[in-house]
């Protein structure tokens, strides 16, 4: 393993092994990410950097430690999703439509995350209300991935809707990212740009102080560098907040207590379904983690979940649908940016032309698709068979996870695509998401691991899927791959 | 193709977004497309299945309906209009509604 040469290198494990020692300052560590994000403006991964609120963080952070204080997260520079809102500093879900909102308080998983310490250092690029797989459709323009394809120097894209989060860890601007995760946004970005990240348990993080984009399932989680450290980010995150009503009341677990990876004694299933029309390179990737959990004692079976087929679909009617009412309150009226009037316009033009200008082509299309679907007399023929379909996807996996106690499958059908691949074509973008969207309709949580490159050198990451509440196990399972899968796969720097 | 122009026309007015004549076509397309490939769902057997709005069972924990302190903090009403694009006199404003 060759030793990372910068501090903004090192894990959140490391970094706090070497503040404990004394060898590193929380300030040295800060300002070392800040000119790394200085020198990686050609991925367009941070949009919003915060330099100063850093600094006074670092050095608050050190005065702490030098005090006899210590806390999992303190001193460690973090990069934050700009779907967050983050007290005093702008946030705007990556739309046009929320110009110069400076949110006017803080969210309740960032807010947890600075009282263990962590040190803001800016917002993250994404797609636009985090409806996307490739951080594409943002006002900031594109977030480009610091992988390249071996011998082509064509951008490729980090993923979505976290991809800011995903580049910026995967290119060491930040130690760990905050992310969310609808339908994959967490665990697709991971796999392409070869990180970790987890989507938990619905409920397990509060959604307070994260625009909305579908409700029932939307979940916050960590981006990182190991396996250890989204455990750590995670147990700083999750936890009950009476101000989200869906926030599970539940004590929040070590999440690190499992990483040993000794799996002896474990039931893991691979949903047949998630083996059909895959790459020959996913297929064997599959294979490969099926061969290292093998290898940590597990025991690993096929089993089958007969809704997968149907799930997309119905992912594509539910988070449309609950898009279209949440995106309402961008109206031009209470936040935002407000369109320019002509004379005479009323109240009903100002919605109108606020909207047109305000939103992005995907997003416009989202909430017209949601509009239609709830819309009086096709309710019934997409909704309500959607939330019925639903229900079956989620006891497909009841039923499964009863026999076994973790799944493996892939996180995406292949490695990450060039920009622009998917242009004009939104079915084919929707289907990137057919292995991740299954555990938001189900609620559970899933990670992804890297575990490999494909031919073209790009990174290829496995997905873990868990029972509801059972991310301990499901973080001793991702442990176990990340020992056999070797060191964690760096890009080589062209920014 | 599933959605025809006036049929965006209607679903744009739904949305409260302003559609220009020259985009009908395209979005026709485009939404069509998506909703031809949600077509599929159709083919599920939904008999007797509960409709799932949400993973977890609903019990929605209530509070007394009192302010709460951050609802009750000082300066709270500069702090909620200091984002609007518009605000006089303690009020969002928005042009004349007239019914």
């Amino acid at each position: 393993m060759s030793a990372p040469t910068t501090p903004a290198a090192l894990t959140i494990a490391e970094a706090q092994a070497e503040m404990r020692a004394g060898r590193l300052s929380a300030r040295e560590l800060t300002e070392d990410c800040l000119a790394a994000i200085g020198a990686a403006g050609a991925l367009n991964a941070v949009v919003h950097p915060v330099p100063d609120k850093a600094l006074e963080m670092a050095d608050a952070a050190d005065a702490a430690r030098a005090a006899g204080e210590d806390k999992p997260l303190l001193g460690i520079p973090l990069g934050i999703k700009d779907v967050f809102c983050t007290e005093g500093v702008a946030a705007q879900s990556a739309s046009h439509i929320l110009e110069g909102f400076v949110p006017p308080y803080e969210s309740t998983v960032t807010g947890k995350l600075w009282a263990a310490g962590a040190v803001q250092l800016g917002k993250l690029n994404m797609d636009e209300f985090a409806m996307g797989s490739s951080t594409e459709h943002t006002t900031y323009g594109p977030c480009v991935s610091p992988w390249r394809r071996e011998g082509d120097t064509a951008p490729i894209v980090p993923g979505g809707s976290s991809g800011g989060s995903a580049a910026a860890v995967a290119a060491d601007l930040c130690l760990g990212a905050t992310a969310t995760d609808t339908g994959g946004s967490i665990r697709q970005p991971a796999a392409f740009c070869g990180v970790v990240g987890i989507k938990p348990t619905y409920g397990r993080c509060s959604r307070w102080g994260i625009m909305a984009f579908a409700s029932s399932l939307d979940q916050a989680g960590p981006i990182a560098k190991s396996v250890e450290d989204a455990a750590t980010l995670l147990g700083a995150m999750a936890g009950h907040d009476p101000m989200d009503s869906t926030s599970a009341p539940l004590e929040v677990p070590d999440f690190t207590a499992e990483l040993a990876g000794d799996l002896r004694g474990r039931r893991i299933g691979v949903p047949q379904e998630y083996r059909k029309g895959l790459s020959d390179e996913t297929a064997a990737t599959l294979e490969n983690g099926i061969e290292m959990l093998r290898d940590a004692g597990a025991e690993v079976v096929d089993v089958s979940l007969p809704m997968t087929k149907a799930a997309l679909p119905a992912y594509y009617v539910i988070a449309p649908a609950e898009a279209s009412s949440n995106l309402a309150r961008y109206d031009g009226v209470r936040y935002g940016r407000r369109a320019k009037l002509g004379q005479g316009d009323g109240v009903l033009e100002l919605y109108e032309k606020t909207r047109a200008e305000g939103f992005g082509p995907e997003v416009r299309r989202r909430v017209m698709i949601g509009a239609y679907v709830l819309s009086a007399g096709y309710y019934d023929a997409y909704y309500l068979r959607a939330q019925k379909v639903r229900r079956l996807v989620r006891q497909d996996f009841d039923r499964v996870l009863e026999e076994v106690d973790t799944l493996l499958a892939p996180a995406t059908p292949g490695p990450a695509f060039a920009q622009g691949e998917f242009d004009g074509d939104p079915v084919q973008m929707y289907l990137q998401d057919v292995f991740t969207v299954t555990l938001n309709l189900a609620g559970l949580p899933g990670i992804s691991v890297p575990v490999g490159r494909a031919a073209n050198g790009l990174p290829l990451g496995l997905q873990l899927i868990g029972r509801a509440w059972g991310e301990v196990p499901l973080f001793g399972a991702a442990a176990a791959l990340e020992a056999r899968a070797g060191t964690r796969p760096r890009p080589q720097p062209w920014w | 193709m599933s959605i025809d122009r006036a049929t965006v026309r209607k679903v744009a007015r739904l949305a409260r977004i302003a559609v220009r004549e020259d985009e009908e076509e395209q979005l026709a397309g485009e939404l069509s497309g998506v909703l031809d490939w949600i077509e599929q769902l159709q083919a599920v057997d939904v008999e007797g299945v509960e409709p799932m709005a949400s993973v977890h069972p609903l019990e929605l924990p209530r509070r007394a309906d009192a302010l709460t302190a951050a609802e009750g903090e000082a300066g709270i009403q500069d702090k909620v209009l200091a984002n609007a694009p518009d605000a006089r006199q303690g009020f969002y404003a928005v042009p004349k509604v007239v019914e």
